[in-house]
């Protein structure tokens, strides 16, 4: 017992244990719209973009990174968005194109000029050193603005994730829709991003909302149990990133991987029926001519 | 049954054409909705069909022409169950209730929304599997699950893409009475089929499309054997049985 509270002693721990908690439940939450939207290429290639905003802010206004690189991820979505729609390029050719420049550029900044934040490495794989109260305010917004509009725009956004067609048909925006949900996704990516790290960060966005879609068929449920399981990684990752002194965001991401595989074993050929379709959701909503 | 409408015009296409990027799908399509209407479009696969519904949806744009609507036209649309992805993590109350966005800004049902939701379920007689997941359902529940959510918006204007396409004859016929119902109930009925003598025979109006509209008119005007030549490429035989027109693959070109 001793133990488990020996290092809830450090300040730093205890920013870390919150920081983490609170990004593995926000990406837990968003990540059951992302994963059941067959959008988690999406996630994987805006991590990437933003990585090209964030290591310019700290070059440039390091203070106002999380506006810069915010606006940076949000601008990155909306072009893949745009460019997906109206050119024969698709979503994944788009992604491809767009969000490895953005990563490309991230990377010779970081290599030239350096950085006032967060080390190369941090970045890459997280790390909860240096976390300041910016961050966890910016992390506390963000996560209170992911859950006011998943609120207020549930039905909405469970209409259109199932069947843009029919809400289209039915007054919903659909547009307007997904832009809300890129620029809740790119500020989600971006306020958890010193703590998961880039290249991981879309880890955390698919495998709870994967692990929730094996124990349920309910979609609020998994909507709870995918913020629980985000949550849970969270901390015990970050325990366990203490003890064996490795990047959190690896140690998060190996619980989750963890948390799967338990799962897949006690669920076993039923879990993994459920997913089977997360992956082609897009095209089965609209292949009919 | 009226078929052809004789109220106010719903939606009309004047010389529409439509696709998909640079494909062209339709051309040239001049067609009307009307009050009272029950309509369907028939035609191989890839005619253009589904393409036709979603312009009268009003979820795809035409390429060229004009497409008109009555002012604040409620429309539901009923999709092709071979489209839906049966794996999303919805239960058959969630997926009806999906159609109540407007002016609701909570996320649960309020009690005369669970109301409505049940009374329309029971209308169509599966009001006992609301807590389903709606995988669990039959191909004729899952149809009648998609009618539930459309009668729920109260619609003057019904859309059904293939309604009896992958469901066994009981539910085809289920389903051709059941829409029978709405239509006696004033409600304007399009759908779109394949299915020449299970369900084409049996409604009051046909529109034969193949990329364009090859001829409109009652069973017995187009179930022919030169318009479905037209319409499907290939000759068939059509027989007369009680006043209904049964077609035959023609024997000179089987085989």
């Amino acid at each position: 017992m001793t133990d488990i509270l020996e290092p809830l002693q450090f300040a730093f721990f205890q920013k870390g244990l919150l920081v983490a908690a609170l990004s593995g439940a926000l990406l837990g939450f968003i990540g059951v719209y992302i994963v059941l939207r067959g959008m988690s290429y999406i996630g994987h290639g805006l991590s990437h973009a933003i990585f090209g905003g964030f290591a310019a802010m700290q070059l440039f206004a390091a203070q106002l990174y999380i506006v810069g690189a915010g606006l940076w991820g949000v601008l990155s979505a909306i072009s893949i968005t745009a460019v997906s729609r109206r050119s024969r390029v698709g979503a994944d050719a788009a992604i491809g194109v767009i969000t490895t420049a953005s990563f490309a550029l991230g990377v010779a900044l970081f290599a030239k000029f350096g950085t006032s934040g967060p080390s190369f490495e941090n970045a890459l794989f997280g790390s909860i050193l240096g976390i300041s109260a910016t961050q966890i305010w910016g992390l506390v917004g963000v996560t209170l603005l992911t859950v006011a509009v998943v609120f207020l725009r549930y039905r909405v956004l469970l209409f259109t994730t199932f069947d843009p067609d029919v809400a289209q048909a039915s007054g919903v925006r659909v547009a307007r829709v997904e832009a809300l949900l890129m620029t809740i996704l790119s500020l989600a990516i971006l306020a958890t991003l010193t703590v998961i790290g880039v290249t991981l960060v879309a880890a955390m966005l698919v495998i709870p909302a994967v692990i929730a879609r094996m124990l349920t068929n309910s979609f609020g449920r998994m909507l709870a149990l995918s913020t629980g399981i985000g949550t849970l990684c969270g901390l015990v990752g970050m325990y366990l990133s203490y003890y064996a002194s490795v990047p959190s965001g690896t140690m998060i991401v190996l619980v989750g991987a963890a948390v799967f595989l338990v799962v897949l074993a006690i669920t076993g050929a039923r879990g993994l029926r459920r997913t089977a379709g997360l992956d082609s959701h897009r095209e089965s909503v609209s292949t009919a001519r | 049954m009226t078929g052809t409408g004789v109220g106010e015009a719903l939606v009309t296409l004047t010389d529409v054409s439509a696709g998909y990027g640079n494909t062209h799908v339709l051309h040239d399509i001049n067609f009307t909705v009307r009050e009272d209407q029950f309509t369907g479009i028939l035609g191989p696969s890839g005619a253009g069909k589904t393409t036709m519904l979603r312009l009268l949806l009003g979820s795809l744009k035409p390429q060229s022409g004009t497409i008109t609507r009555a002012p604040k036209l409620a429309v539901s649309y009923v999709p092709q169950l071979e489209t839906v992805d049966w794996n999303f993590p919805i239960t058959v109350f969630e997926c009806v209730l999906m159609s109540r966005t407007a002016r609701r800004l909570l996320p649960w049902a309020t009690p005369s929304e669970k109301a409505d939701v049940a009374s329309v379920l029971e209308r169509l007689g599966i009001g006992d599997l609301s807590h389903r997941h709606i995988r669990e359902l039959s191909g004729g529940q899952q149809q009648r699950m998609f009618l539930a959510r459309a009668l729920l918006r109260k619609p003057a204007m019904l859309l059904l893409d293939e309604p009896t396409s992958g469901v066994d004859f009981s539910t085809r016929h289920d389903v051709l009475h059941l829409l029978a119902d709405l239509h006696e109930d004033g409600m304007s009925i399009v759908l779109t089929t394949h299915d020449l003598n299970g369900m084409a025979a049996h409604l009051p109006h046909l529109v034969c499309v193949n990329h364009h509209i090859v001829a409109s008119g009652t069973p017995q005007e187009v179930i022919t054997p030169e318009v479905l030549e037209g319409t499907f490429g290939a000759r068939m035989e059509v027989l007369q049985h009680l006043g209904v027109p049964v077609v035959v693959e023609d024997s000179r070109t089987a085989g």
